[in-house]
């Protein structure tokens, strides 16, 4: 049927702190490579064209559709997927703010939801209502119609903030 | 209430949610699973005439199943049996399944579907509603009508004839539209001749499925097992569709003996073949006083039900029924009619036929208020229902509702008076191009199945008591993103009074949960809930009538009577069954009587801009003031309004199905557009709770409620913003410029 | 997934050299793929013809945005959150920093890159509109050599591009526009939504008044044609013009509606298309009586 065959490759990359290595094809959608290669799959597929945003991870710090990503291009990336986000049983602050704030109801574009709000909060860390709505709005959710959403995004921001006051105020205390 | 209700507590499975942990359907994997993929036809109508495979692709690695492979009976089992799980002689949409393949590797299929060729004769098709009801072309029975209602109230012809009456006459269309769950639909299956079916997947109602399966494998009850994956929203979607994909991969697997199968829908085949909203077409006529009364109302209602019946007569009543709306009227008619084309099947979506027919009538009564010289509030004021008052089909409002004062409530919260005056002036400027306006609805929602449906559900629930007092509710009720899991929570552990960390909802699987009916209809909450409640609170009584349990008790003394009594007797598991609330009396025939045991009720306003250059409404603002009786818990309730909200905002001004000869053309979600977190307004929510008797702790239905009332409001900011009607749903920016392009060259030509 | 994977291969050399050297060996066989961003959408939709690819999304050479007194100058990987984050190109170019802002989402954004977006030659696509009204020129590499060429007429028909075989954009050179200097900048995406949207109508205008006369103009549009579109009635109607000239309005409208060759698809219809663009024509004039 194929005009062309073509074999496996070996690509490796770190994927949440973790050295990995996969055999797969070139243009196998890095989406595809962590859900079944690396049964990491709590990054999600809504639509495999970068519209809904599901399947949003960090690549090299950066929020990309891994359904656009082929699997070559992701040689010696930096990989961070929603697995990674919590340290151990601590929910990072932008998860439990999406669980106090309901944020999260059928849960499929929760995880790139986070992800999206995370790098949010890294470029903006008191974001205007602008700019939550820019940044989300590659994150597509059917169920919430967004308010909780955009109340999540608040909580998690003050969370954070008030994490960083009392680090700092520890670090003032101890000099 | 209690310790729980009416606290918002946080999602039960809110914790695997937001870490990724959650397995849905497509996350699951089998031991030597393969993939399977559906080929379909692509004309909308017509005869088969063969199947060919091409050559130079290894058909024998493949399972192929067709229609002659079904064990039992070729149709989906529902209210009409006239659907097949795979056409094998007549194709009646353009997207219907006829063939399946299975693979292991799942790369090959889509490629391997271009290789297979179905032959049609093609037959001519019918696409629109008008063409359907002329039966030129006759696709079902002798007239295309699935299914008509006749709802009669006072005498509505001798009240046109009064001389003291304006008559006001309009049409009103609403599209199809796509319920877009971000989680596409998937089953797994395991099946093979001798060990029965097992089905895991996305779906609503796992019940429906199990009666689908049955006779599709010619199998008893207990040889059929369907259990629901975290399901990644449905909207209605999920209700029936998910039994066809069942059956296909189960189809598979029982030809390939037994292999586990897995079939995934991507978007685009999802979109093309799944169900969606029904496009409606409400015509209007209405006899009204000069000063605004309501006195007669002639509503002509008719559904596109698309190929096949499935669900469409259901739909088509509780549009029906809410075709009149919240309004004092004596003298009503509603005649409604669900039509067959050649789409494919039209199916339940949150609102289930109320939106569209409240689409109609909230336009119209905009259009009576023109006419009138009222404002539209007012009129509205004049004629809503109060208690005491009977709706169309006569049923007596016992509820003690205060319309009235949600709409006030929501015009104070919207600034509408000052907003209305202050836009009127901004609009007069001809330097200003966007253009602004404001619109409202008011209107209810039943809860819960119509007229005797819930009695004839039975439904049931469980709770069993477990080692260390844990106890898990039994149900085949399904958390679809709206909050099962955790109201049924709350309120168990507020009837057994124990920490809502103590109870759980197991997940449904009609192996272990019994039928305490579907996902639909806003009756989980208010019907299934209130089953919960009684469950818990006879599994106190066992508890008591063994001896075992106090009047107060801990959770400790909770546990030791649990472990007692287990050891006793086994099990603890009780079970609640459907009681009818008293004096619900419901004529089928004649469409008349207590529709539902209760109401939702609501008063919206939607505020919009218009650009003028670019002929796009946007929404603004948007202001939501309902009455679901009591809160069970705050926060998931605004999150059902707000999302209901959004979805019916779409539809209003974003979401078109593009249909060409009946296959949806756009069907990719850069093509389908939903909203995004940059598209939808600030979302005000209010409650005016009115606690409903029978309800648990007071609670009725919530939603479906928020999808009914945006579309219609919105479109009336649109009017009140460009002076000019719209009167089909959606308003996209290309039907906004042809209507004021037609209006200008209308005045035009009248100036001229 | 509609397409199958294993029927496609791809390379990702390591340098602009070998890049160009493989394209040079084995003329015609080897697609170039950027930031994936409209290739991977073909490919799921099982569009993408099978073959062998040229991943060149990593090659440094092609990245980076250097400014000098007259120009800025983009490296053809650039991405558009670079652009959109751009201090010189939001002061001096803000037309194209609010094209890449308004391309999909960040998500998309932070992976697509500029020349890719020339490169796919999509009608629909965003920037080049803006690159029409800033008289961008390209500088196109092979392994002969380089050259240099205006970005305008660079599209020479649906799909069609003025580039070699084995040519790669290097690079895409923008003059600076400053306000400063008297220039007035429109640009308008009219999308199905604010975000994640495909362009149904794209404008894009830059002017330099002076005494209350259009000095020089170019205007771009996108959508309305099979190719970017180089509005010339409309250059010509507004070029000389006088602001205060009564007539300019209507011959801005009809140059307009006469120029653009929109049709119907699955995104909106030519009606809408025209209408729009006459409207927003009209906006220019509009913006440029206010401004200047």
């Amino acid at each position: 049927m194929a005009e062309v065959a073509v074999g496996k490759v070996a690509v490796t990359f770190t994927v949440n702190g973790v050295e990995r290595t996969v055999e797969t094809y070139p243009m196998a959608r890095l989406l595809d490579v962590l859900r079944e290669d690396l049964r990491l799959t709590g990054t999600k597929e809504g639509c495999g064209e970068g519209e809904c945003g599901a399947c949003s991870a960090f690549v090299d710090g950066r929020l990309v559709n891994t359904c656009l990503v082929p699997a070559i291009q992701a040689r010696g990336a930096k990989i961070e997927t929603i697995e990674g986000l919590a340290s151990g049983a601590e929910l990072h602050a932008v998860q439990q703010a999406f669980i106090d704030a309901g944020g999260a109801q059928c849960g499929i574009c929760t995880p790139g939801m986070v992800l999206a709000t995370v790098a949010l909060l890294r470029e903006h860390p008191e974001p205007t209502e602008a700019e939550v709505r820019e940044g989300l709005a590659g994150n597509l959710c059917r169920c919430t119609g967004y308010m909780k959403i955009f109340d999540s995004v608040e909580t998690a921001a003050r969370a954070i903030r008030a994490r960083q006051d009392a680090a700092t105020a520890g670090e003032g205390g101890a000099s | 209430m209690g310790k729980y209700v009416g606290q918002s507590v946080p999602r039960k499975e809110g914790v695997d949610k937001v870490t990724g942990r959650s397995l849905y359907v497509d996350d699951i994997v089998l031991d030597g699973m393969i993939h399977g993929i559906t080929v379909r036809s692509s004309v909308p109508r017509g005869k088969i005439l063969g199947v060919r495979f091409d050559p130079g692709v290894p058909w024998d690695e493949f399972v192929i199943v067709t229609a002659k492979d079904i064990p039992g009976r070729n149709v989906v089992a529902m209210l009409i049996e006239d659907q097949p799980f795979l056409a094998d002689d007549v194709i009646r949409h353009p997207d219907e399944p006829v063939l399946l393949l299975a693979h292991p590797d799942k790369h090959v299929l889509a490629e391997a579907r271009e290789h297979v060729h179905i032959d049609v004769e093609p037959l001519p098709a019918v696409f629109a509603i008008e063409d359907a009801l002329r039966a030129d072309t006759v696709l079902f029975g002798d007239d295309n009508v699935f299914k008509r209602f006749d709802v009669s109230k006072g005498d509505v012809d001798a009240a046109f004839a009064r001389d003291d009456v304006v008559i006001v006459e309009g049409t009103y269309e609403t599209g199809a539209q796509e319920q877009m769950y971000i989680e596409p639909m998937g089953m797994i299956a395991v099946a093979a001749p001798g060990q029965g079916v097992t089905v895991w997947g996305s779906l609503q109602c796992p019940y429906y499925v199990h009666k689908a399966l049955k006779p599709l494998f010619d199998l008893p009850a207990e040889q059929v097992r369907v259990v629901q994956t975290v399901t990644g929203g449905g909207f209605g979607g999920k209700e029936e569709y998910p039994s066809i994909i069942a059956g296909h991969a189960a189809l598979l697997s029982w030809k390939a003996g037994g292999v586990p199968v897995k079939l995934i829908y991507d978007r685009a085949e999802d979109l093309a073949a799944t169900t969606k909203r029904h496009p409606s077409r409400t015509r209007h006529r209405t006899a009204v006083t000069r000063d605004g009364e309501l006195v007669a109302m002639d509503v002509d209602f008719a559904l596109d039900g698309g190929a096949y019946a499935t669900l469409s007569a259901v739909v088509l009543s509780r549009g029906t029924i809410h075709a009149c709306g919240p309004y004092r009227c004596p003298n009503a008619r509603v005649v409604a009619r669900a039509v067959a084309t050649n789409h494919p099947p039209h199916g339940a979506f949150r609102g289930f036929g109320a939106p569209q027919s409240i689409f109609g009538l909230e336009r119209h009564m905009d259009k009576i208020a023109r006419t009138l010289g009222i404002a539209p509030e007012e009129l509205r004021r004049r004629n809503l229902l109060a208690t005491g008052d009977t709706t169309a089909t006569s049923q007596v409002i016992e509820e003690a509702i205060d319309l009235g004062a949600m709409l006030d409530d929501a015009l104070s919260q919207a600034g509408w008076a000052e907003k209305k005056a202050a836009f009127a002036a901004h609009n007069a400027d001809p330097a200003n191009t966007v253009k602004k306006g404001m619109g409202l609805a008011t209107f209810f929602h039943g809860s819960g199945f119509t007229g005797s449906g819930e009695v004839y559900l039975a439904s049931v629930v469980g709770i069993e008591a477990g080692p260390g007092g844990r106890c898990t509710v039994l149900a085949a009720s399904t958390e679809i993103g709206q909050g099962t899991n955790t109201i049924f929570s709350q309120i168990a552990a507020d009837a057994l009074r124990l920490p809502y960390e103590l109870v759980e909802v197991a997940q449904p699987d009609t192996a272990r949960v019994p039928d305490s009916g579907p996902t639909v209809a806003s009756r989980t909450t208010m019907v299934v809930g209130r089953l919960v409640q009684d469950a818990a609170e006879s599994l106190i009584h066992t508890l008591r009538d063994a001896g075992l349990l106090g009047a107060d008790y801990s959770a400790e003394q909770f546990a030791a009577a649990v472990d007692a009594y287990r050891e006793r007797f086994g099990t603890l598991r009780v079970y609640s069954k459907y009681k009818q609330p008293p004096g619900i009396v419901w004529d089928d025939k004649h469409y008349r009587g207590a529709a539902y045991a209760a109401y939702g009720w609501a008063a919206y306003i939607a505020e919009v801009e218009v650009d003028t250059l670019t002929y796009a409404a946007r929404v603004t603002d948007f202001v939501a003031v309902q009455d679901i009786g009591t809160l069970i818990n705050p926060l998931l309730a605004a999150g059902q309004v707000e999302g209901g909200v959004a979805q019916a905002i779409g539809w209003a001004v974003y979401e078109g199905v593009d249909w060409r000869d009946g296959h949806m053309a756009n069907n990719q979600m850069t093509n389908y557009i939903i909203p995004t977190a940059a598209d939808v307004p600030p979302i005000r929510v209010y409650f005016h709770s009115v606690p409903f008797k029978y309800g648990p702790s007071g609670a009725k239905g919530v939603g479906e409620l928020p999808m009914d009332g945006p579309a219609p409001a919105i479109l009336n900011a649109i009017e009140d913003a460009i002076g000019v009607s719209l009167n089909r749903a959606p308003a996209l920016p290309e039907d906004i410029m042809e209507a004021m392009l037609a209006a200008s060259s209308q005045s035009e030509a009248h100036h001229g | 997934m509609r397409a199958n994977v294993a029927s496609y291969d791809v390379v990702a050399p390591e340098t602009l050299a070998e890049a160009l050297t493989l394209l040079a060996d084995e003329p015609g066989v080897w697609t170039p793929m950027a930031g994936g961003t409209d290739l991977m959408v073909l490919f799921e939709a099982g569009k993408l013809p099978t073959g062998r690819y040229l991943s060149i999304h990593g090659l440094p050479e092609l990245r980076g945005i250097t400014v000098d007194d007259d120009a800025v100058t983009i490296g053809a990987l650039t991405t558009y959150s670079e652009i959109r984050d751009h201090a010189v190109i939001n002061a001096d170019l803000p037309m194209l920093a609010q094209a890449a802002r308004e391309t999909g989402a960040l998500a998309i954004q932070n992976r697509g890159t500029l020349g890719g977006n020339i490169a796919n030659a999509s009608p629909a696509a965003d920037s080049p509109p803006a690159l029409v009204a800033y008289g961008a020129e390209l500088t196109l590499v092979s392994a002969a050599g380089t050259r240099t060429v205006p970005y305008r007429g660079f599209h020479t028909g649906y799909k069609q591009m003025d580039l070699r075989p084995g040519e790669l954009i290097h690079s895409i050179r923008v003059p600076r526009r400053p306000a400063s200097e008297g220039w007035v900048h429109f640009y308008r995406k009219v999308g199905t939504r604010a975000y994640q949207a495909i362009s149904k109508v794209c404008f894009a205008a830059c002017a330099r008044l002076s005494d209350g006369g259009v000095a020089e103009v170019r205007v771009g549009f996108g959508s309305v044609a099979p190719t970017v579109l180089i509005a010339s009635a409309l250059e010509a109607a507004l070029t000389g013009a006088r602001l205060d000239d009564a007539g300019l309005e209507a011959a801005v409208a009809a140059a307009a509606r006469h120029e653009v060759a929109a049709i119907d698809d699955i995104r909106s219809t030519a009606r809408y298309r025209t209408q729009v663009s006459e409207n927003l024509a009209v906006a220019f004039l509009h913006a440029l009586r206010a401004g200047g």
